[in-house]
């Protein structure tokens, strides 16, 4: 008897676990893992915001299926809302309708289902610089990183075809807009578009297919691969910034059970109440005013939900080029910035992670995250690629931020062409440099501590900026960093007059290497660091004999050189000390 | 007949002959003809001359002495007394500043001037007349019907909710929740800066009431999904999102995310 009870997990859950485990055997379970521990940091919930906002989408968009109608059959409306009394629209149209005005509480499931989803996209944009830039997919999270990757594509697929289903003049236009593009794939796009579409354009096929897609394919997807993801994460663990005690095998932080069942539900309900709240509150995709899609009718101002903005910009900016190949057009004008340009960033995000390990020689396992400084052509090319973005961005709505700022639409697309080229070269330089910087900074703290800012004006006249030793969490994580040498340039013929058969390859690798870690700022030697701290604990010891002088104790402000209010009874070095 | 051929060669048959022709001509040319001088827009004589005068200080200078035009304005003869009430009216003219486009603002001329200027105006040469209160009555107007037409006609420039939207090279297409009926039908027949004449034979009267109808609805409208971000759509959606949505998230994050001591 005695040895059931003695279980961790029926201490907590009491008799129900122990009801629970007569039947299914899982205390050994429960008890092994809800103990386990996962690390700190308010970004390590970027994450949980997509996991949270998805749960929503599920939730939100089961109801919405309850009373919406995949069907393109032309109805006239005859509904409530009277702008649209009396007009044609397909059944999808007048559903969709019917959920915002006549189903009780539908327009607020609508608008949560719709505000969720678009937060569950940002939020694994988020989550994804956070991994980017913390160097949380270098060995053994690669296959993670790829997860997300796919993740990333798959929810950019479920909203596209949830913008389109409600069939209103947005969500056509958009479709249009697809069907642009597959007709623009050479050889293929006609029959491509034919074969999605069931025919010509809009046909009768092409809502219960993204339907089917919307509702069962692409979340079936999502959720197997949320799956795989959460259990990589608790295999391999999660990483953790560098600190006071963190190694590259050890993780510190709190267990699951209490600690992160409690801040984790309680995120969750954060999330879950902020997304009702401007459900209710705020007005998205209000379909009525758009009106049912025609393909002879278009609204100024038509934009796809914000994680699709970047491809409309990249279709807006574009230049008009077409060349006629053996009869056959191809346009350049869709096919660039819609099939390769999002091609080319879905595959260099995808294999960033082998490109950089390969490039820069680096095969050890990093458990502990890389803090942005630490790898400033990382962080460079990172912050280059959301400017890239962030332009393509601007591009898609360039006709909203016209009218609104007054602008030249002509002159604004203009500029965002030319700043599409330019901006990101320069935004990597400075980013490097500002990395650099930190890293210079960061190397001259673990040399002579931190500037206190005061001067010293010692005995024989000399003036001294006192220096402070650094205190242990910040020396922890600054000493963390962790340096690689640049590949050494190969030889072309060795010296038994062998030529390197893989010279070209290892000459490029060389040329990478050095481009990611030539500026690299040395970190001292935990030598040089210590010998360092001392020289600052001593410099700061030099204030002591100031105390001396009572005089000064009696005017604390105005006085150079005055350090301390009067009744302290330490010396810095003292405090110093006493802290440590 | 002996009276008629014994006169027939006397001099002054011949004056005779020529003004009878010319009567008859003229009396057969002013049956025929079917000139209907656009009596509403036309207004009394002292308007005319009033409308003149202002003409002459305000506008003389970029549409000429005469109204033919210049480099820097385009003749008004026959734009017509609607042209002129919707331009002066709404402040788009006289033009603060050379620009892409004329833009609204505080009105300079009060409702007579205004109403003097149109007469001078369609005093020129016939033109569309402003609009009487029977053609702007949009009471038994079908609202639905005019939000086809709206989509159809207006929504590819002023945006389907009539927030407006960019064209090209600065110029736009003004933004209607606060226009007027008149306005928006003086706008219609007149067609100003970049937007097309929509005659009374392309869209009749009864067309032009319906979108009438459906603007003022949106106007109305009031907004049952909460606060509407301006109706603007995607953009202003994801900006909001990001801005404020996102915020809250992760200053809840940071919240939580701060060690217990």
């Amino acid at each position: 008897m005695s040895t059931t009870t003695d279980h961790p997990v029926e201490q907590v859950g009491g008799a129900t676990a122990k009801y629970v485990d007569q039947r299914l055997g899982s205390n050994k379970f429960l008890g092994r893992n809800l103990g386990k521990v996962f690390p700190d940091h308010w970004s390590f919930m970027l994450g949980e915001i997509a996991l949270y906002s998805f749960i929503v989408v599920l939730l939100t968009g089961t109801f919405l299926t309850f009373f919406y109608n995949p069907s393109m059959v032309e109805v006239v409306y005859n509904g409530s809302y009277v702008p649209l009394k009396g007009v044609q629209m397909s059944e999808a149209y007048a559903s969709s309708l019917n959920i915002s005005f006549e189903v009780r509480g539908g327009l607020l499931i609508r608008q949560m289902h719709h505000w969720s989803a678009l937060i569950f996209v940002a939020a694994m944009a988020v989550h994804m610089f956070r991994v980017f830039f913390t160097g949380a997919f270098r060995k053994p999270r690669e296959f993670n990183w790829l997860v997300g990757v796919g993740l990333t594509a798959l929810a950019l697929g479920a909203g596209f075809t949830g913008y389109s289903l409600p069939d209103d003049l947005l969500s056509g236009t958009g479709l249009q807009i697809i069907r642009g593009i597959l007709q623009s794939i050479p050889l293929v796009g006609t029959w491509a578009a034919f074969l999605v579409f069931g025919g010509e354009f809009p046909g009768t096929d092409i809502i219960p297919r993204l339907y089917a897609a919307h509702i069962l394919l692409i979340p079936g997807i999502i959720l197997a691969l949320i799956t795989v993801h959460l259990m990589m994460v608790w295999t391999q663990k999660h990483t953790q910034f560098p600190g006071p005690g963190r190694t590259n095998t050890n993780v510190v932080g709190y267990p699951l059970l209490p600690v992160y069942m409690a801040k984790a539900g309680g995120f969750f309900f954060i999330v879950f109440g902020i997304i009702a709240l401007i459900g209710g509150l705020v007005t998205v995709n209000p379909i009525w005013i758009f009106g049912p899609y025609t393909p002879d009718q278009v609204s100024a101002g038509t934009q796809p939900d914000w994680y699709i903005g970047w491809l409309d910009g990249a279709l807006r900016l574009m230049p008009n080029w077409e060349s006629v190949i053996a009869g056959f057009t191809i346009s350049w004008n869709v096919l660039i910035p819609s099939v390769v340009i999002p091609g080319i960033l879905f595959t260099g995000l995808a294999l960033y992670p082998f490109l950089e390990a390969w490039a820069t020689g680096d095969k050890r396992e990093h458990n502990l995250l890389e803090r942005p400084r630490n790898a400033p052509v990382r962080t460079g090319i990172g912050v280059a690629a959301i400017v890239f973005y962030g332009i393509l961005w601007i591009g898609g709505g360039n006709d909203v931020i016209a009218a609104a700022f007054s602008l030249s639409f002509n002159v604004l697309s203009w500029a965002l062409r030319i700043g599409l080229i330019i901006l990101p070269p320069i935004a990597f330089l400075i980013t490097k440099r500002i990395c650099l910087g930190l890293q210079r900074k960061d190397r001259e703290k673990l040399l002579h501590g931190y500037e206190s800012g005061r001067v010293l004006r010692l005995p024989h006249g000399e003036f001294i900026e006192v220096h402070q030793p650094l205190n242990y969490k910040e020396l922890a994580v600054i000493s963390a960093k962790d340096d690689l040498p640049v590949l050494p340039a190969p030889v072309k013929v060795d010296a038994d007059g062998v030529r390197n058969p893989n010279y070209r390859v290892d000459q490029l690798r060389h040329k990478l290497s050095s481009f990611f870690l030539r500026d690299n700022i040395e970190r001292p030697t935990d030598a040089e660091i210590e010998a360092g701290q001392a020289h600052a604990a001593h410099s700061a010891a030099l204030e002591a004999p100031l105390h001396d002088y009572e005089e000064l104790d009696q005017d604390p402000v105005g006085h150079g050189g005055v350090l301390h209010h009067p009744g302290m009874p330490m010396t810095n070095q003292e405090q110093v000390d006493q802290k440590q | 007949m002996k009276f008629i051929s014994a006169r027939r060669r006397n001099p002054f048959v011949a004056v005779l002959l020529l003004v009878a022709a010319l009567g008859a001509v003229g009396i057969t040319f002013s049956a025929v003809s079917n000139i209907q001088p656009a009596q509403a827009s036309l207004g009394t004589q002292t308007q005319v001359e009033d409308g003149k005068k202002l003409y002459l200080e305000g506008c003389s200078s970029c549409h000429g002495l005469d109204a033919q035009g210049s480099m820097n304005g385009p003749t008004l003869i026959g734009v017509g007394a609607a042209a002129v009430h919707f331009q002066v009216s709404t402040g788009r003219m006289p033009l603060a500043a050379p620009g892409a486009q004329a833009t609204a603002k505080e009105p300079i001329y009060d409702v007579e001037e205004v109403a003097a200027m149109s007469a001078y105006i369609a005093s020129l040469a016939p033109g569309p007349a402003i609009p009487t209160s029977e053609d702007l009555d949009y009471s038994n107007a079908d609202v639905a019907e005019g939000g086809v037409l709206f989509r159809i006609n207006c929504a590819q420039c002023h945006q389907a909710a009539g927030q407006g939207g960019a064209l090209t090279q600065g110029k736009y297409a003004p933004n209607l929740m606060q226009a007027t009926p008149q306005e928006i039908y003086e706008a219609m027949v007149t067609g100003p800066q970049s937007m097309p004449v929509f005659s009374n034979e392309t869209l009749p009267i009864k067309d032009k009431q319906a979108v009438t109808a459906y603007i003022m609805a949106l106007q109305e409208a009031p907004s049952p999904g909460g606060l509407s971000l301006g109706r603007l759509g995607p953009v202003a959606e994801g900006l909001f999102m990001w801005v404020a949505v996102f915020a809250a998230f992760i200053g809840a994050a940071v919240w939580i995310g701060i060690k217990a001591r």
